[in-house]
């Protein structure tokens, strides 16, 4: 309670109104993508009149809605640049914000459940230990030996073997957020929350000028729209329309049980991933809802389906209550790859896309995404990240790589 | 879980029976348009937060591709149409009009 209490004490940063009618830079969105390119400006370039607004309470967005699995396991060589760099951050990220963000580096696992996904793995096994990322094949035994829970015998879809990143793991996703709100509150930028875009993105010559907001027009040189699900609405309002779709990804808790299973299991084929949390609830994802959707909650379909795919992986769960079920709205690109981008719109900039694999990219995306505002131009992170990559048919095609949205 | 009516077949089933196929009315461009053109044919979307245009089909019953007007923040369904149709039918854009006064219309 002590330690609620302090958390709760250091809120104080959190501003809820503008006390600037300009700023040098406003982000649109403070999750964890807005707060940390927020961090990294600071950090890395200097910038610090910068306000970041949120429409909703720090942390309610898709933030406080994952499943808090970290990874780098990505077949594309694009995508593993920004991904381990990202998991470097992560490792040093509580010390770096003097903030414990419980980085828990448990070991995540992908499950073969069919022949092609066998294929896939060991394919992306071989691409990672090109790229330098730490992951292996691992044989049934090995995935027993791991995971005693699991039932590999099938008999729909036996367990053929996983794809092993040892260093892969969870964070408590809202230390991630409020560690980033607090550090940038400290070198002086406004966190300024129920403070939602409403009417509109203001230009002057082609280049934005400011931003209508529930708490007045406020002006800005620079505009950072890193808004996930809600990319969409934020980009009619700049006038442009972007390869994004927002659908509804969910996720449950179980009721608290002892320690059971001490890794992340993402099973792909099955659709359904667990770990288990310090309080000992088992958190529960799984797949995407198919059509536009903004409502944060998702189809009851998903859930059922989900859960049938894990309680034949997992048959101990079969007995477990559910406590919790929620959604987030998540932006997807044709390609399942981010967008982290110059817009239509002068010194306007966008980070989407992100799609159901958000929150472990968290440090990356805010150190590219911070080069490409601060410099005007995308850095070596960001730069086969641009939104007109579609124009020009250079896809990174990460949803064939995986097999599955993420 | 969603309540859809095929107009096709008239049954009303749960989304299970049903696949999404994106949104409707595109207007295709394909060889000799600009690059543009078909970057925003192939692509950009509205993806809008309110009425939403979109095609369905009735893939677990008969197997029929329709349009339908739908609400991506109640998940309210506004009507379903054959899918050769150019545009919204006007029942349909009036029933919207009166359930949400404040839309902007289907272009």
């Amino acid at each position: 309670m002590k330690r609620c209490a302090s958390i709760q004490a250091g809120s104080a940063f959190l501003g809820l109104a503008p006390t600037k009618p300009h700023y040098d830079v406003i982000i649109v969105g403070a999750g964890g993508h807005g707060l940390a390119t927020a961090y990294y400006w600071a950090k890395n370039f200097g910038i610090t009149n910068v306000a970041i607004i949120e429409k909703g309470w720090l942390g309610g967005g898709n933030t406080g809605r994952n499943t808090t699995i970290i990874r780098s396991n990505y077949l594309q060589d694009r995508r593993p640049r920004s991904m381990k760099g990202a998991l470097a951050l992560r490792e040093t990220l509580s010390r770096t914000l003097n903030y414990n963000v419980m980085f828990s580096p448990r070991g995540v696992m992908m499950l073969a459940q069919t022949e092609h996904e066998v294929r896939g793995y060991k394919r992306t096994a071989y691409a990672n230990a090109l790229q330098g990322v730490e992951t292996r094949w691992i044989g049934p035994a090995e995935v027993k030996r791991l995971v005693p829970i699991m039932n590999i015998e099938g008999p729909r879809y036996p367990v053929l073997g996983a794809l092993w990143q040892a260093r892969g793991g969870t964070a408590r996703h809202d230390a991630v957020v409020r560690g980033y709100a607090r550090a940038c509150s400290q070198m002086g930028m406004h966190v300024i929350q129920n403070c939602e875009v409403t009417a509109g993105v203001e230009s002057v010559g082609g280049v934005v000028s400011a931003v209508n907001t529930t708490k007045g027009t406020i002006g800005c040189g620079k505009l950072g729209i890193v808004v996930a699900g809600h990319s969409g609405h934020l980009a009619n309002m700049a006038g442009f329309r972007l390869p994004v779709r927002s659908v509804a990804l969910q996720a449950m808790v179980s009721e608290p049980i002892k320690p059971a299973i001490d890794c992340v299991v993402m099973a792909n084929t099955v659709h359904g991933y667990l770990s288990q949390s310090d309080k000992g609830e088992m958190v529960i994802g799984g797949g995407a809802d198919h059509f536009n959707n903004y409502t944060q909650r998702g189809s009851w379909m998903h859930i059922e389906e989900t859960v049938r795919a894990l309680v034949e992986t997992f048959p101990m769960l079969s007995r477990l209550k559910m406590l919790r079920q929620w959604g987030g709205i998540v932006d997807m690109t044709g390609d399942r790859s981010p967008i982290i981008s110059k817009t239509p719109l002068g010194n306007t900039f966008i980070n989407c896309g992100w799609g159901t694999g958000g929150f472990k990219s968290i440090p990356g995306s805010g150190w590219a995404m911070a080069e490409l505002v601060a410099k005007g131009e995308p850095g070596s992170l960001a730069r086969d990240f641009s939104m007109f990559r579609f124009r020009e048919g250079r896809f990174i095609d990460e949803s064939v790589a995986a097999g599955v949205a993420h | 879980m969603l309540l859809l009516t095929c107009p096709c077949c008239g049954v009303t089933a749960e989304e299970t029976e049903f696949a999404n196929g994106g949104e409707a009315h595109l207007k295709r461009f394909g060889p000799g348009s600009t690059d543009a053109e078909y970057e925003a044919y192939m692509f950009a979307r509205k993806n809008p937060r309110g009425v939403h245009f979109e095609r369905w089909r009735h893939a677990f019953g008969c197997g029929k591709w329709f349009l339908m007007a739908r609400d991506t923040m109640t998940l309210e369904v506004y009507g379903a149409y054959p899918a050769q149709t150019i545009e919204p039918p006007a029942e349909i854009q009036a029933r919207i009009k009166s359930r949400r006064p404040e839309w902007e219309g289907y272009k």
